[in-house]
């Protein structure tokens, strides 16, 4: 009974922090592909979710409204590739992640606008009926989720490592002006990352806003994707799957086994302390290529 | 601008490192600060003073902190809220729990529990740089706000998390009023400021400056990257206890773990950016900006009378905060500080353009 309870903790946590990955994944690709971190990853799944509904409440059938979205968040990518980081190329990292920071005030503040601030529900069509496999209870929702993540990694593994465009984006995130002077033409690279991006945020927005209902609180997701990236690793796609995974187990076994010596409410920071951990024994991540610089 | 620097002779070393070395200068900060001490408490009005001095010279004062740690250290921190949680939590113990603490010394011992909480999630910086300290600081925000929020002994055991401000006097006089209140937080800012500026001027702050700037190189030369980084942390928790303090205290009254979440502490690195990073003039001119702007924007809502709702105001206040970041970090990097030094620059030369 006890391992019983042990196996439905750890296969929920596990669901859960497949979810997380699928955030954690457009962090991976923008980083991969451009050498920033995306804080404004957070507000493009937000304002996905919000404008698929926004088209499924006008009426529009849900093959047209995913899309109609879809072909926007490629608009926005380019939008934001073009008026925000062609300007910004070859600064420090700093400087792009603090844009990154004012980008996603901005496109929530301009997604409220839009949509309103209600909270919508997302109807997927998919019914969260527990599944009995073995005694342990599997929701079926947390299933389809899992699948359609590992679904996404796999081509967007497939994609960096086999295709022609995957080779040129990896060059442009290690070198800016080396990918230049090889004749990578850097802005379509980016429009194409961040397009890319944008899918990746709709189909986390998607699947968030049915677990979640779509609401401002879906930006505060990007916040746990961070642990998930510094321990599978900023660069890696498969890292952010595994990291996504220890997230979330770790956190749902700590709050539920640990959780009440510390009178509960640990699954806020958990996930930051196991992270900053991480940061002081091995800072490149699980699965991470890129050098730290120790000091 | 209409005057120059030609003309005054220095003939000591102490008269030549003052920190404003032209005459004119110098009058016009004694002016400001007289006119901020001796007319604004006669002629401002309650709302004037509680609405936006005091959270303006309160928010100046952690940037100003933040401004050490980021803008001269060049240590990214995303947890400048949680330090202040600290500084506020902490002050309110010493004062509910030690009988007869003078307010000022509770205040200091508050900063100092926010250094030392500082140089603990500093300690991370020894090894790791950049954007990942940056994570780092945001488990600092997240820990200190569950544990202020899950142990009550830091909120004096109350039932909802809350602490209010006791009764508050300074050397005798009670600050009940807001003209009184006002004029504790410009003292308490003004020295914390002057301190801060020498700070960077001296060698601890060229120190900062040069791990900023390259500490692999700073190490060559000789600067303990240790003592100087966790140096940068405890002083800057320190400015950022004091502001979380008053911010409790002076400007709230009464408060609850959550008014230092993630929101407040972007609010000040917002403040920083656009103000100017490395700049001290910077954290003031960054602090008004923050401060105002949502009353102007208030202000044009009423003048456009109800043509657009309060909610469409605050999400263009988001959108606006947004792009300004960008912008500044686009168009001026150094923010509205450098925009007002290259301003005095172009005035010297007024009305030639070369």
């Amino acid at each position: 009974m006890e391992f019983q309870f042990f196996l439905e903790v750890l296969v929920g946590g596990l669901l859960a922090g497949v979810m997380y990955s699928l955030v954690a994944l457009g962090f991976v690709l923008i980083y991969k592909a451009s050498g920033v971190f995306n804080f404004a990853q957070g507000a493009l799944v937000l304002f996905a979710a919000l404008t698929f509904v926004g088209f499924q409440n006008m009426g529009l059938p849900f093959w047209a409204a995913l899309i109609i979205t879809l072909g926007v968040m490629v608009l926005m990518g380019i939008g934001i590739e073009k008026i925000v980081l062609r300007r910004l190329v070859n600064q420090p990292p700093i400087s792009l992640f603090m844009a990154t920071i004012g980008l996603s005030f901005f496109i929530e503040g301009l997604a409220q606008m839009v949509w309103g601030t209600e909270v919508h529900g997302l109807e997927l069509g998919i019914t969260d009926e527990p599944f009995e496999v073995g005694g342990v209870f599997i929701s079926s929702f947390d299933l389809f989720a899992a699948g359609i993540s590992g679904t996404l990694v796999a081509v967007l593994a497939l994609f960096f490592q086999k295709t022609k465009l995957g080779r040129a984006l990896r060059a442009v995130a290690d070198d800016h002006q080396a990918a230049l002077s090889v004749g990578i033409p850097l802005q379509h690279i980016w429009a194409i990352v961040w397009a890319v991006a944008g899918f990746v945020a709709l189909v986390a927005g998607l699947l968030w806003g049915s677990r979640l209902g779509v609401q401002f609180a879906l930006t505060l997701v990007v916040l746990k994707a961070l642990p998930v990236l510094i321990l599978g690793g900023f660069t890696s796609v498969p890292g952010a799957i595994v990291g996504g995974l220890i997230v979330g187990a770790g956190e749902k076994l700590a709050e539920v086994y640990l959780g009440p010596y510390l009178s509960g409410g640990i699954e806020n920071w958990f996930a930051y302390v196991l992270a900053l951990v991480f940061l002081m024994v091995r800072p490149e991540g699980l699965f991470g290529e890129r050098h730290i610089e120790r000091v | 601008m209409i005057y120059r620097e030609s003309g005054q002779f220095k003939t000591s070393y102490q008269n030549d490192s003052v920190i404003f070395p032209i005459k004119q200068d110098r009058m016009f900060i004694f002016a400001l600060l007289a006119l901020a001490a001796f007319v604004v408490p006669m002629f401002a009005s309650e709302y004037m003073l509680s609405g936006i001095l005091i959270p303006f010279l309160v928010l100046s004062l952690a940037a100003l902190g933040l401004n050490i740690l980021t803008g001269y250290a060049g240590l990214l921190s995303l947890g400048s809220a949680a330090f202040m949680a600290v500084g506020a939590f902490a002050t309110y113990n010493f004062l509910v729990r030690v009988p007869g603490m003078p307010l000022l010394l509770a205040l200091v011992l508050g900063g100092l529990c926010a250094a030392a909480v500082g140089i603990l999630f500093g300690l991370p910086s020894l090894r790791i740089k950049g954007f990942y300290l940056a994570a780092a600081t945001l488990a600092a925000q997240f820990f200190v706000e569950w544990v202020l929020t899950k142990f009550s002994w830091f909120t004096n055991h109350s039932a909802s998390g809350v602490i209010s401000s006791p009764p508050l006097e300074v050397f005798g006089i009670a600050l009940d009023t807001p003209v009184s209140k006002y004029l504790f937080t410009l003292a308490v800012v003004v020295v914390l400021a002057l301190a801060a500026k020498n700070l960077v001027r001296s060698s601890t702050g060229r120190a900062w400056m040069a791990v900023r700037d390259m500490d692999v190189a700073a190490e060559v030369i000789g600067i303990p990257i240790l003592k100087t980084k966790l140096l940068a942390f405890a002083i800057s928790s320190f400015y950022f206890g004091i502001a979380g303090a008053l911010y409790a205290f002076i400007l709230l009254g009464t408060v609850d773990a959550q008014a230092f979440d993630l929101h407040r502490s972007f609010q000040i690195l917002f403040m920083i950016i656009i103000g100017g990073v490395g700049s001290i003039l910077g954290s003031f001119l960054g602090a008004a900006f923050i401060v105002l702007l949502p009353i102007v924007l208030n202000l044009l809502g009423q003048l456009l009378h109800g043509i657009v709702s309060t909610q469409f105001l605050s999400n263009l206040e988001m959108m606006i905060f947004g792009g300004l970041i960008i912008f500044f970090l686009i168009v001026e990097p150094l923010g509205l500080a450098k925009m007002w030094q290259i301003t005095k620059e172009k005035l010297r030369l007024w009305p030639f353009p070369h």
